[in-house]
């Protein structure tokens, strides 16, 4: 399959370093969700992030657009340092796409209307072209028929589909994937996973929180584990799977992968 | 894993047990039995014992009370006549019921008030241009909506405003002059009704604001900030100088004191200005309750459970009577703007607090996805969370509406005759004492209120509908 050349170009404009963590820290009142975590991550990179609930791996990639603020250390997206500067938040938020566990489609607008809204609104686009590059995207995710359903018509498998089409449109450089096959029915699961994979293919950055580690082995070129706020391990695939060091990856590895 | 636990002992399906479904049944109708009439009278009225008492119950209830009102209504009502003598029993020599020529001889009291015949056309028109730019709003199919709006919200008032005041407000100081005290220009002369002193004020106002505006921004937001501020204030200031100018000049028609409106004139005009106003002000009542800024919601719950904890005879008696004690001598409003503005804000503190629950039922993935689109927060409330809150309370909001059509018949008790005060005026006229004069004007008064809100409850009954055949979960 050759490249998406939208996604091409997009990434092609982007800077070297994609995200740069340095020294980030974050407590929820007096809990401490994320310590110093430091991390960079490069242009078209794809990083897959596990470990156990509770341990931060959402907290993390939600700092990277700011749905979640952190208190201590730097945090550069594409260039851009996230400071409380509501301006360069929105900026960042335009570059970074980002797929959730409850696909949050908004249930009032049609599947096509999902994915024009923001380039609509945020980017200026005339409707048109709107239109056009979201059935484009829409072909992509493989569900251009339903543009005109609403999501509650859709399954889960083609809600998140149309979530990662949503995201897309935006032209975003930088992916972000909070547990996207989490709360779908197992027959959903590839289907989805599919679409991440050739959204790899294309040379997207993408940063993917989730468990299904055929998944990191087929496409990631870094896989994390974090526990308890911090990165505990960090390695490339096969290495991470087959000969995980630290006690607490293998405690992990061995309860997830039967 | 396996080799840490004993080997499970799960007991084997016999070759005999094993199944492989081979062929796809297909689908049958449903049986019979499950529709039909009789089915539906077994099921829905004589299924149990407590149902047979409540069917009982609910036949006795209609025989007791729709075949009088029938009679009283209309059989035995009196259709015509030109006096009292029409609907006294002992002149017609039987039983009477509704006297409806009463409501006939008063009708147009009740529809205009006092409101000089000659000038009713003008009543008229605003209540034509009213439906045929309200229509067209409600129903979904037709197109234009945006022109509509801006027809129906924008214009539309001050075309009635004009129609039903006679316009020629006679405006006299702006900004400059309020501020200073004094009439700065006085003595330009005026043209067409409009004082020149008011409008050099206001031009020279204009542009103070817009520079002021100007270089505020340039100071807090930076230079290219700047020219955008500065023309959204000339524009706002363009758009209030065009109102004023409508309402100000001399369109040549004789003024009408609002002490002189009454009857359905009076229950619409507040009850549309209710409606309209409480809406958009409930909205950002709501919203900054929910702000993080610690003023604005601080003074959104205090406008909020200030209103809310005053009854409205309260607020229109203190509105009347108590507001000219406190205001300075020369400034007079006039008794029905006093009247709308605080019904206007009395509604929106309760619309506040319906929208508010629309807001809080919106789950926080909602506001996540606005955002991760890159959605700044006034476009996120727009174009994703408010469609949604509202469409959710869209029964609490008519709920409101048509409980301020019914509340405006309180302007009574501040000499404003509505509706229902005009058909208590009409009730004292001699002409028509008769025994059922009152129950026939009460009844008829009834009617139209009915019709009314009815008619509100029926609309939102169908918009609701669409909107969820539109997003079946």
């Amino acid at each position: 399959m050759s490249a998406d050349p939208i996604i091409a170009e997009a990434e092609a404009n982007a800077p070297k370093i994609a995200v740069e963590m340095t020294g980030v820290n974050k407590w929820y009142g007096d809990f401490h969700v994320l310590r110093d975590v430091n991390l960079t991550v490069e242009r078209g990179e794809r990083l897959v992030i596990c470990g156990p609930s509770g341990s931060g791996k959402s907290t993390l990639i939600r700092c990277i657009n700011r749905l979640e603020e952190h208190q201590k250390g730097r945090i550069v997206v594409d260039g851009i340092e996230l400071t409380d500067d509501l301006k360069r938040i929105d900026e960042v938020r335009r570059e970074v796409g980002m797929c959730f566990q409850h696909f949050n489609l908004f249930p009032h607008l049609t599947i096509l209307e999902n994915c024009t809204l923001a380039p609509m609104w945020v980017r200026k686009m005339p409707k048109k072209e709107a239109e056009d590059l979201a059935m484009h995207f829409l072909e992509k995710v493989k569900i251009p028929h339903q543009a005109h359903k609403y999501p509650g018509q859709l399954s889960g498998g083609q809600q998140q589909r149309v979530a990662i089409a949503r995201a897309l449109c935006m032209r975003p450089r930088i992916m972000l994937f909070d547990e996207p096959t989490s709360a779908l029915d197992p027959e959903m699961v590839k289907e989805v996973l599919d679409t991440m994979v050739s959204l790899a293919q294309d040379g997207m950055t993408m940063l993917c929180v989730t468990h299904e580690m055929g998944f990191a082995r087929q496409v990631a070129n870094r896989v994390i584990f974090m526990d308890a706020g911090q990165i505990i391990e960090m390695n490339e695939p096969n290495a991470f799977f087959s000969n995980p060091q630290h006690e607490r990856t293998k405690l992990f590895l061995s309860q997830i992968l039967h | 894993m396996s080799d840490t636990t004993a080997p499970l002992t799960a007991p084997r399906v016999s070759p005999a047990q094993a199944y492989v479904s081979t062929t796809l049944r297909e689908q049958e109708p449903a049986p019979v039995a499950t529709r039909g009439p009789v089915l539906w009278v077994r099921r829905h009225l004589v299924g149990s014992v407590p149902q047979v008492l409540l069917t009982l119950f609910g036949i006795w209830l209609v025989y007791v009370t729709v075949p009088p009102l029938i009679k009283f209504f209309l059989i035995d009502a009196v259709w015509t006549g030109t006096n009292r003598e029409a609907c006294l029993p002992e002149k017609v020599g039987r039983e009477v019921g509704a006297c409806w020529p009463f409501v006939w001889a008063k009708l147009d009291q009740l529809i205009y008030g006092f409101y000089p015949a000659s000038e009713r056309w003008r009543v008229n028109v605003v209540y034509a241009l009213g439906a045929i730019l309200l229509l067209p709003l409600l129903i979904q199919q037709l197109p234009g909506k945006r022109l509509n709006a801006i027809l129906f919200f924008g214009v539309y008032p001050v075309v009635a405003f004009v129609l039903l005041t006679g316009g020629n407000l006679e405006m006299q100081r702006f900004l400059i002059g309020s501020f200073s005290g004094s009439d700065l220009f006085a003595g330009a002369g005026t043209v067409q009704g409009m004082r020149v002193s008011f409008w050099i004020d206001f031009v020279v106002s204009t542009a103070l604001v817009t520079a002021i505006a100007y270089l505020v921004s340039r100071i807090v937001a930076g230079p290219e900030a700047a020219p955008a501020a500065a023309k959204t204030t000339l524009s706002a200031f363009v758009l209030l100088g065009l109102v004023i100018f409508a309402m100000d000049i001399d369109v040549g028609l004789p003024q009408v004191e609002t002490r002189l409106w009454g009857g359905l004139l009076v229950t619409l005009v507040i009850a549309v200005t209710g409606i309209t106003v409480s809406l958009p002000f409930g909205i950002l009542l709501a919203l900054g309750r929910r702000s993080k800024l610690p003023l604005v919601k601080a003074l959104s719950i205090i406008f909020i459970e200030f209103w809310r904890g005053v009854p409205l005879i309260t607020v229109l008696f203190f509105a009347t009577y108590m507001l000219p004690l406190f205001l300075p001598g020369r400034l007079t409003i006039d008794g029905l703007l006093r009247a709308l503005v605080g019904v206007a804000l009395f509604a929106s503190a309760y619309m506040a607090e319906v929208v508010r629950g629309g807001l809080q039922a919106i789950p926080k993935g909602q506001y996540e996805g606005a955002m991760a689109v890159g959605l700044p927060s006034s476009l996120m409330l727009r174009l994703v969370v408010l469609p949604q809150a509202l469409k959710l309370v869209i029964p609490g909001i008519v709920n409101n509406f048509i409980g301020l059509f019914k509340d405006t018949t309180l302007v009574l008790i501040v000499s404003i005759f509505d509706l229902l005060g005009s058909m208590r005026a009409a009730f004292t006229d001699p002409n028509w004492a008769s025994p059922t004069t009152l129950f026939t004007g009460f009844g008829f008064a009834g009617i139209i209120y009915f019709v009314f809100c009815f008619g509100m409850s029926r609309y939102s009954m169908a918009l609701e509908k669409r909107l969820d055949r539109a997003q079946r979960h």
